[in-house]
C-alpha cells in the first residue's frame, strides 16, 4: 500500500509540476504586452514600466520560472512563488490585491455549490441507475432512460435558466417564494438560508451529470448482476433491495468512482455557468469577470486552482479503486 | 442507450439510427436554409427593425406574420438568428470534432504502437492534458488573444475551434491507442509482418480498418459535446461575439435581459435548436454504435 501510495502521489506531483510549467508558458505569452494584460486601465507609460519592473519581466526566462515556482520578489508586499503556503499566484493590478487572497475569498461559495451538487448527483444517479437495472426492460427502465436522455441533451446553460424560471419565477408568481433568485449566505452564519440559497444551483449542476451517471450505474450494475455472488446473496435469503443496492451496486461501483472523480474535478467549469445564472459570487464568477476584464493573473490563478482540483480528485479516485481492488495501480 | 429507442407506453419502435438521421438532417437543413429564410423574409441576422420589430414600449414582438418567432430586444428576427446560430454551431462543431479525430487518431496510433518509454511518456502527457480545466483554459486563451487595442489577434471562431479540438483529441487518442495496443501482437498484425509489410503499411492496411468504425461512432459522440462546448463559451462571452448570432450568446442575451419572460421564443428558439442538435446527435451516435460497433465497451 505504501508503494502504491508513493507511486500515485509522485505521478500526481509530476502532473502538477508540468501543469504549472505550462501555465508559466501561458503567462510569459500574456506578459509580452504588460500594458494590455496587467496594468490598471488608465495606467501611464511610467505605471506600465513600474509594473514590468515589479514583476522583473526583463530578467531571463529561467530566472522567471524560478520566481514563479519557488520564490519571487514581493509584489506590493504580497509573497510570490507557488511552492509556498498559501501559494503565491500573482498579483492583480486591476483589483489591487494578491490573486491568492481573491481566490481564497471565493472558494467557500464554490465548494458549497460543488459539494451539494455532488451529493444530489450521486444520490439520483445511484438510486435511479440501480432501479433501472433491477427492472431491466420494464417500464421503469424506459422511464428512467427517457429522463436521463433529456438530462443528457439539455446543456447547463439551458437547464439553469429553466430551473430558475420554473422553481424561482413561476413559484414566486404563484405565491410560493420557496427559493431566492440569487445570492449566497455563508454556512456558518445561517445553515438553513445557506441551503435555501443554494438549492436551485445544486439541482442545476447535479442534473447535467445525473443523466450520464445514471446510465453508467445501470450498465455497471447489469455487468455484475449475472455473477455467482449475486445468486449467493439471493440464496442466503436477502431481499431484492439489499441484493441490488448493496451487493450489485457495491461490486459494480468502480467505473462510477473513476469517472466520478474526474467529473467532480472538472465541475468547476460547470460551476462557472451555474454561478453566472444564479448570481453566486464564487470562483467561477471571479474567473469570468476577470477574463472579460482582461485581468490575466486572476484567470490563470483560477485555472491553476481548478487544475490542482482535477489532479486531486483523479488521484483520490485512483487510490480508492486501488484500495477496493487491493492490487497495484496500473 | 439501447439499440432501439422505445417510448414508454407505446408499441411503436423506431430504429435509433433512422430517427437520429432524421433529427440531425433537420438540424443541418435548418442551418443550410438560414440564408434562404433571411432572403425570403428580408431580415438579415444582425439587421435591427426598430419600427416593426419593437412595440411602442420598445419591447420585443411576439410571433406574428412578419416575425414568425417574434423579435428580440433590438428588433432582430429571432427565427433568422436561430437558424444562423445553428449554422455557427455546426461551423464550429464539425471542423473541431473532425480535427480532433484526425490528430487523436494519428497520435493514438503512434502511442499504441510504441512500447517502453514512448508509451510511458504518452501516459503522463495524457494526465497533464486531462488536468487542464476546459472552460478556464479557454478563458485564459481568450484573454491572451486580446491585443493591445482590445481587438482579438486571431478570429474568435478559429480560436474556439482550436480550443475545442485541443481538448477533445485526447479522447480519440486514448480510444485509438487502446485498440492499437490490443491489435499490436495479434494474428492480423503478425501475419502482415511475416509477409514483409512495413510498419506504416501495417498501420494503414491492418489497424486502421479496425479502428475506423469505432472512431466514426466516437466522432458522433463527441460532436454534441463540442456543440455544447461552443454554446457554453459563447454564453460566457468568450466564444462567438455578438452581434454574430450563436445559440449560446442568444441564450445569454435572453437570460441577462430577462425579456424571455415577455417573449418566450427569445429563449425557446435557441434553446430548442440546441436541444434538438444535441439530442439528434446523441440518438444518431447510439444508432451508429449498434450498427457499426455492436460489441463496444462504451456504455453511456
Amino acid at each position: 500500500m505504501a508503494l502504491r501510495l508513493t507511486k500515485a502521489l509522485s505521478q500526481a506531483a509530476l502532473t502538477l509540476l508540468v501543469l504549472l510549467i505550462a501555465c508559466f508558458g501561458l503567462t510569459r505569452l500574456a506578459y509580452q504586452n504588460p500594458a494590455a494584460m496587467l496594468a490598471p486601465r488608465n495606467a501611464t507609460q511610467e505605471g506600465i514600466a513600474a509594473v514590468a519592473r515589479a514583476l522583473r519581466l526583463d530578467e531571463p526566462w529561467y530566472q522567471q520560472l524560478w520566481y514563479y515556482l519557488w520564490r519571487g520578489p514581493d509584489v506590493q508586499g504580497a509573497k510570490m512563488g507557488l511552492f509556498n503556503w498559501p501559494p503565491g499566484l500573482g498579483y492583480s493590478f486591476r483589483k489591487q490585491a494578491p490573486v491568492t487572497d481573491l481566490i481564497l475569498d471565493k472558494i467557500p461559495v464554490t465548494l458549497s455549490l460543488v459539494a451539494g451538487a455532488v451529493v444530489l448527483w450521486f444520490a439520483w444517479a445511484l438510486l435511479a441507475g440501480v432501479w433501472a437495472a433491477k427492472n431491466q426492460g420494464r417500464w421503469q427502465d424506459h422511464l428512467s432512460g427517457a429522463v436521463s436522455f433529456v438530462f443528457m441533451a439539455t446543456p447547463l446553460i439551458l437547464s439553469g435558466i429553466l430551473v430558475s424560471y420554473v422553481l424561482f419565477y413561476q413559484l414566486t408568481q404563484a405565491g410560493w417564494p420557496l427559493f431566492p433568485s440569487s445570492g449566497y449566505v455563508a454556512l456558518t452564519s445561517d445553515p438553513w438560508q445557506w441551503a435555501r440559497h443554494l438549492a436551485l444551483p445544486w439541482i442545476t449542476l447535479a442534473m447535467v451529470q445525473a443523466g450520464t451517471f445514471q446510465r453508467i450505474t445501470r450498465g455497471a450494475v447489469l455487468d455484475v448482476a449475472g455473477h455467482d455472488y449475486i445468486r449467493t446473496a439471493r440464496a442466503k435469503g436477502l431481499g431484492e433491495g439489499r441484493v441490488w443496492y448493496n451487493h450489485a451496486l457495491g461490486a459494480g461501483l468502480n467505473p462510477v468512482i473513476t469517472l466520478g472523480g474526474l467529473e467532480i474535478g472538472t465541475m468547476l467549469g460547470g460551476a462557472i455557468v451555474t454561478e453566472t445564472i444564479f448570481g453566486l459570487d464564487g470562483l467561477g464568477r471571479l474567473a469570468i469577470s476577470s477574463a472579460l476584464d482582461g485581468d490575466f493573473p486572476v484567470v490563470i490563478g483560477t485555472t491553476i486552482t481548478a487544475g490542482a482540483g482535477i489532479i486531486l480528485m483523479t488521484t483520490l479516485s485512483d487510490l480508492w479503486i486501488a484500495a477496493r481492488e487491493r492490487r497495484p495501480l496500473s | 442507450m439501447s439499440d432501439t429507442l422505445s417510448l414508454p407506453g407505446r408499441r411503436a419502435r423506431i430504429d435509433a439510427l433512422s430517427f437520429g438521421l432524421i433529427l440531425s438532417g433537420l438540424v443541418v437543413a435548418a442551418a443550410l436554409a438560414a440564408p434562404l429564410v433571411a432572403w425570403v423574409t428580408g431580415h438579415g441576422p444582425t439587421d435591427q427593425f426598430r419600427t416593426t420589430g419593437l412595440d411602442q414600449m420598445g419591447l420585443p414582438m411576439r410571433p406574428n406574420a412578419e416575425f414568425l418567432l417574434g423579435s428580440d430586444g433590438f428588433g432582430r428576427d429571432v427565427l433568422v438568428r436561430v437558424l444562423y446560430g445553428t449554422r455557427i454551431s455546426l461551423i464550429v462543431g464539425l471542423p473541431a470534432t473532425t480535427l480532433a479525430m484526425l490528430v487523436g487518431t494519428l497520435i493514438g496510433l503512434v502511442a499504441g504502437w510504441s512500447r517502453g518509454w514512448g508509451d510511458q511518456l504518452f501516459g503522463r502527457f495524457m494526465d497533464v492534458m486531462i488536468a487542464f480545466p476546459f472552460i478556464l483554459t479557454a478563458l485564459s486563451l481568450a484573454t491572451i488573444n486580446r491585443g493591445a487595442d482590445g481587438q482579438p489577434r486571431i478570429p474568435p471562431e478559429a480560436l474556439v475551434v482550436l480550443v475545442i479540438a485541443g481538448f477533445s483529441w485526447i479522447y480519440f487518442a486514448r480510444l485509438v491507442r487502446g485498440i492499437t495496443r490490443s491489435l499490436r501482437d495479434g494474428p492480423l498484425v503478425n501475419a502482415a509482418r511475416v509477409s514483409g509489410a512495413s510498419v506504416p503499411q501495417i498501420l494503414w492496411r491492418e489497424v486502421l480498418p479496425v479502428i475506423l468504425p469505432k472512431i466514426a461512432v466516437f466522432w458522433s459522440v463527441q460532436l454534441p459535446a463540442n456543440i455544447v462546448a461552443e454554446a457554453t463559451l459563447s454564453f460566457l462571452g468568450v466564444g462567438i461575439n455578438p452581434p454574430t448570432p450563436s445559440l449560446g450568446n442568444m441564450i445569454a442575451d435572453a437570460q441577462r435581459s430577462g425579456l424571455y419572460q415577455v417573449q418566450p421564443w427569445l429563449l425557446l428558439g435557441p434553446g430548442l435548436a440546441l436541444f434538438l442538435a444535441v439530442a439528434g446527435a446523441n440518438i444518431l451516435s447510439a444508432g451508429l454504435r449498434s450498427r457499426l460497433d455492436p460489441h463496444s465497451a462504451l456504455r453511456v
